[in-house]
């Protein structure tokens, strides 16, 4: 009585439950092509408030291409090319009147390699605070500077040298000092890209703790070839393969009893 | 639903290592069979050589318990498995505790056969055992074989056997105390005989837990804990 393998229906919708009340990002139908190349296929999935949601999948699944979609980080690529429907607390991300610059201060990002500026820590977090006129005087910057440094749980680490460049950090140091530059503006979603994968596990416990905590103020997006960090660090996962989105679900069921066989051949590391 | 296969991973070590690892709990459920068929033997025939061996025995399969539930640690240690593996891996520890219990069960059928033969007692009177035991021994096999096979089709259909069993245990029940009441001299027996009738009983149970286990394997989902007309009907949907 066990189901057969299902095959690949480019018709078959997702299955589990991609889509939420009241969500912070919701995309409908959403096709991503690189020139003639399609990327992503009629990807629907929403995205809440205080949660964190796991994407993983194979190697080229669209999984990090569907998380740039969010903050049009794709519109720096010439070739490339979103369509289909994709909001932020309801207003049209790819409208004409939404300007980049503001959006991905609110959808902000963190990316696999640390990439702090070569610039002081300081200057590091103070960068788009200052970019967005955010602080009225030295006093306003000093206090985002550390707010957004003690959020991402760096503050005692460095307070006594935030003179010192950036790029002097550990690699778990500057990945947590490229968590608080995102946050010093003041985002509403966090996406991140493997931020953990170039870490040691102690860095990487750490970076998941922060994850965790910062779920109370932010919608995080996190991308991970970690099954183990996605089964750690979210409460939702969605299941890429090739440019689809093959099942969503809560983080426990999909790790425990996924429903497409083709989640349950990745997480157990079996042939697709 | 997912197909539950223990091959087909793209490291043949971990392949390796699910099969050897359910065959240790297949050998182990074949060696706790055996126990309690010779158990139950020794009873209808009054073998004491029989009941000896049966006794004397429980300590093997102990020990297979703590082999198989040492190298499910190692992976979970080292595979950290997850989905229908995670499943299989949990499923099996259980699983051995409810196969070492039922071994525990067989033990005593050894040593109460030998109070009663040293009691002078001879089993032919309570014939009514080998009707109940040969059930349970029946149960146990499908439950094994559901395992074997990972059918939880056949878990379902085992799991109401316990019924059955149930309602003997509780006639035979009636039936020693009847006896007690007769012939207050016959307690002493009767209440060993009783014993050996839990214990048949108690097998009853586990093997139906087993059936339990094979179901969340295959289907993820937990059904110990709910009558079996919930339980088929949860299963159906």
């Amino acid at each position: 009585m066990n189901a057969q393998p299902q095959a690949l229906d480019p018709a078959q919708e997702t299955v589990g439950t991609p889509f939420i009340d009241d969500p912070k990002i919701s995309t409908r139908h959403v096709d991503v092509w690189y020139g003639d190349k399609q990327a992503i296929f009629d990807a629907s999935l929403d995205v809440g408030n205080n949660e964190v949601v796991a994407l993983i999948g194979p190697s080229g699944c669209g999984k990090s291409t569907w998380l740039r979609c969010l903050n049009r980080m794709n519109d720096t690529i010439d070739i490339c090319r979103v369509e289909g429907e994709l909001k932020l607390d309801g207003e049209d991300i790819y409208d004409r009147a939404m300007d980049p610059v503001l959006l991905r201060a609110r959808v902000g990002m963190v990316f696999q390699k640390p990439n702090p500026f070569p610039k002081s820590i300081y200057d590091n977090v103070a960068y788009g605070p200052r970019l967005h006129g955010l602080a009225r005087n030295r006093a306003d910057m000093d206090e985002i500077v550390e707010t957004s440094l003690r959020r991402a749980g760096l503050w005692d680490e460095v307070k006594d040298r935030l003179d010192a460049p950036g790029t002097g950090l550990s690699g778990g140091q500057q990945q947590r000092l490229c968590i608080a530059r995102t946050i010093a503006v003041g985002p509403e979603v966090i996406l991140m890209d493997e931020p953990a994968s170039a870490l040691d596990p102690i860095a990487t416990a750490i970076i998941e703790e922060l994850i965790d905590e910062l779920r109370e103020n932010y919608s995080i997006v996190i991308v991970t070839h970690s099954m183990q960090q996605a089964a750690r660090v979210s409460q939702r996962t969605a299941y890429f393969h090739m440019g689809r989105i093959i099942e969503v679900g809560d983080t426990k069921q999909i790790f425990t009893n996924p429903r497409h066989q083709l989640t349950e051949n990745y997480i157990t590391g079996k042939f697709g | 639903m997912n197909e539950t296969h223990l091959t087909g991973h793209i490291s043949k070590r971990f392949d390796t290592e699910l099969e050897d690892l359910r065959s240790q709990v297949l050998a182990m459920g074949g060696r706790v069979e055996e126990q309690v068929a010779n158990g139950l033997r020794s009873l209808i025939e009054s073998d004491a050589a029989l009941a000896e061996q049966v006794a004397g025995n429980d300590h093997r399969i102990n020990a297979m318990e703590v082999a198989i539930d040492e190298k499910c640690v190692d992976i979970l240690a080292r595979r950290q498995p997850a989905a229908s593996d995670l499943r299989l891996v949990v499923a099996i520890i259980k699983t051995i505790t409810d196969l070492e219990r039922i071994g525990d069960q067989a033990e005593k059928l050894g040593r109460f056969e030998l109070e009663l033969i040293a009691e002078g007692s001879t089993s032919s009177q309570y014939a009514q055992l080998e009707h109940l035991g040969e059930r349970v021994i029946r149960m146990l096999r499908k439950a094994l074989d559901a395992f074997a096979r990972l059918d939880d089709e056949a878990a379902l259909k085992t799991i109401k056997r316990d019924n059955k069993i149930n309602a003997e245990y509780e006639a035979l029940t009636r039936q020693l105390i009847t006896l007690m009441m007769e012939d207050p001299r016959s307690i002493k027996n009767a209440l060993r005989v009783s014993w050996c009738a839990r214990a048949l009983e108690r097998i009853g149970d586990h093997a139906s837990n087993i059936c339990e286990y094979v179901i969340f394997l295959v289907r993820g989902k937990d059904v110990r804990h709910i009558d079996y007309g919930t339980l088929k009907k949860q299963l159906r949907e």
